[in-house]
């Protein structure tokens, strides 16, 4: 039995993967619920996957009023076209109006194969988001033409009106282990026919998991460092000030560092309270990536390089000095 | 083998400047290029076409401009190229688009046999959505792989080499399927002389909305169901507070200063 009313509900997509939910979910349950009070609406979560029951118990703490719950050994690992027939079936019983969905790797795979097949619109990468309290329809703010300019979007006849957000954007609410909130669950089970891709190996290439949208202190190159051989003196860097290193697209492109370590509008969202970028022009697809940050350096030859536009301190120069003298400098304290 | 890789003539994002006194977008000389993550498709296509053998087509929707990435994309070892275009199709968003090509996919099919393998780029570099892909996959029902840096014929099956966050899954999907790829770190293709010369003078089909069954209402700005409903330039510029000391020492230590000073650290 539910007590979710049709249409009167915001769901927000719990992803999960190995039982373990993505951050992103949790973080999205924060504007959720701001939305769902503005427009009197309730929050929902969503967790689809296998063995997630503790994180439909932990979306209620993180923000989430109900949580629909849907576990079954077919969802895990992630196939496209299980977690497709699961969420359009709970969208089709459950008539939300708006769906909102992290914009992970999966998240970006899956969001496009419901909407589609829905005929409803889809907004994607949202950086912010807004509702009319009285009709309850969204502004889906995001970046195009590479982060040079912004659009608000709307999808004025058609529900639900669906949105990703980036991981990052979006601070989690509190952990409140008081909260209370109602688990419903719901057995979609998938014929083995129906899913119609296999996952054949599974590599790790980077040996521990890099978790840049949690980092504190961010160190990153860009193509000032001129190859993978010079990225020792920002490992050492960070290494003196507890942080992490992350690199911008042209390094990534280069083939010097592999992609997880990206940060930018075709890689991660952080917002770490300190980023040294070292040798990053600034161009705008890296930039709309470090806007969460408290405060940026900018460490570059080129005095003339964007980058020094939305830094906080800013060092004319040559990085290859400058960053040995940074790590002496910290470590002496 | 039939492959078909779908491709969308962009704006070189990486050229776009702003105008600081209006703080608006100029677009005036920024050039039209093919969007680099299709020719990434593409070049998964040719090395298919030349390790197993196989007939590539690529499609694009767009203005008449737009038969010039057709071009490119013949000079680069594709066999045969379509323009989709119509003032109908104008204003589209990634739904309408999807719809658009799918159909348009069908009445190529129904003449060509079915395209065992769709292509397309992760996502284009003007809108970066990643959504016409799925959505072609959606509407021509069809399994989907996103994010491709490879992929290798095995039977009937297709593997492909998907990125995930910490490294690649091997991902079986059976054929007819579609993959949506990264950018890949095979040397580009190049192409020579004669193709180039070629591919200039090829003559390139246009599809109209009057060679296909498709219905209006799912075209264009009307049958899109996002609007945009206005644009602006992200606001920029902070006070920078520029370090400059006699030595690379002396400038970082008055940086960690500024750090312990703004309590960063």
């Amino acid at each position: 039995m539910s007590t979710i009313h049709p249409g009167k509900n915001i769901f927000v997509f719990i992803e999960t993967e190995n039982g373990q939910p993505k951050n992103v979910g949790y973080e999205l349950l924060a504007p959720g619920r701001t939305l769902a009070e503005q427009s009197g609406q309730q929050l929902v979560g969503v967790v689809i996957g296998s063995h997630v029951e503790q994180c439909a118990r932990d979306a209620i703490c993180y923000g989430a009023e109900q949580v629909i719950l849907v576990d079954g050994p077919e969802y895990e690992p992630y196939t496209t076209d299980a977690f497709s027939i699961a969420l359009t079936r709970l969208i089709e019983k459950y008539s939300p109006s708006t769906v909102l969905m992290g914009a992970t790797g999966n998240g970006r795979d899956l969001a496009p194969r419901i909407s589609s097949r829905l005929g409803t619109g889809l907004t994607a990468d949202c950086t912010s988001l807004e509702i009319n309290g009285e009709t309850g329809e969204m502004v889906w703010t995001r970046p195009a033409f590479g982060g040079n300019l912004m659009a608000m979007i709307l999808c004025p006849d058609h529900r639900p009106q669906m949105g990703t957000v980036r991981p990052g954007v979006f601070k989690k609410r509190p952990y409140d282990e008081t909260a209370a909130g109602e688990i419903i669950r719901e057995e979609i089970s998938i014929a083995p026919g129906e899913s119609r891709t296999r996952l054949i190996e599974r590599i790790k290439e980077v040996s521990e998991s890099v978790d840049l949208e949690g980092a504190e202190i961010i160190v990153a190159a860009g193509r000032g460092i001129g190859g993978p051989q010079n990225m020792g003196i920002v490992e050492e860097l960070a290494d003196a000030l507890g942080g992490t290193v992350a690199v911008s697209r042209a390094v990534v492109d280069a083939g010097w560092v592999p992609h997880a370590y990206q940060v930018g509008q075709t890689g991660k969202n952080v917002s770490p309270k300190l980023y040294i970028a070292c040798g990053i022009s600034g161009a705008i697809q890296h930039t709309c990536g470090i806007s969460g940050a408290d405060y940026v350096v900018a460490i570059n030859k080129d005095p003339d390089a964007p980058i020094f536009e939305l830094a906080d301190w800013g060092i004319v120069g040559d990085l290859f000095e400058i960053l040995p003298a940074l790590t002496a400098a910290v470590r002496e304290g | 083998m039939n492959i078909l890789v779908c491709v969308k003539q962009v704006p070189d994002t990486t050229e776009i400047k702003i105008d600081p006194e209006t703080n608006t977008l100029l677009r005036n000389g920024v050039p039209s290029i093919a969007n680099p993550y299709d020719i990434c498709a593409l070049e998964l296509a040719v090395r298919c076409k030349k390790e197993h053998g196989a007939s590539v087509t690529v499609l694009t929707m767009g203005p008449e401009q737009a038969k010039a990435v057709l071009k490119e994309c013949l000079s680069l070892g594709a066999d045969h190229a379509y323009l989709v275009s119509d003032r109908l199709f104008g204003g589209s968003d990634t739904l309408a688009t999807s719809y658009i090509l799918s159909t348009a996919i069908r009445r190529l099919e129904q003449e060509h046999g079915v395209y065992d393998l769709i292509l397309c780029g992760k996502q284009a570099i003007d809108g970066d959505t990643a959504q016409v892909g799925p959505e072609i996959a959606e509407e021509l029902g069809r399994p989907q792989i996103t994010y491709a840096a490879d992929l290798t014929l095995a039977g009937e099956e297709i593997h492909v080499k998907r990125e995930t966050d910490d490294g690649y899954d091997i991902i079986g999907a059976k054929l007819p399927a579609l993959a949506t790829v990264i950018k890949t770190n095979f040397p580009p293709l190049v192409p020579t002389m004669k193709s180039k010369l070629a591919a200039n003078r090829a003559v390139i089909p246009v599809i109209t909305s009057n060679d296909l069954e498709i219905d209006p209402a799912r075209c264009g700005l009307k049958g899109s169901p996002t609007k945009v409903r206005k644009t602006f330039v992200p606001p920029r510029g902070k006070k920078t507070i520029k370090i400059s000391g006699e030595n690379p020492e002396e400038a970082a230590r008055q940086l960690v200063e500024a750090f312990r000073q703004a309590q960063v650290l």
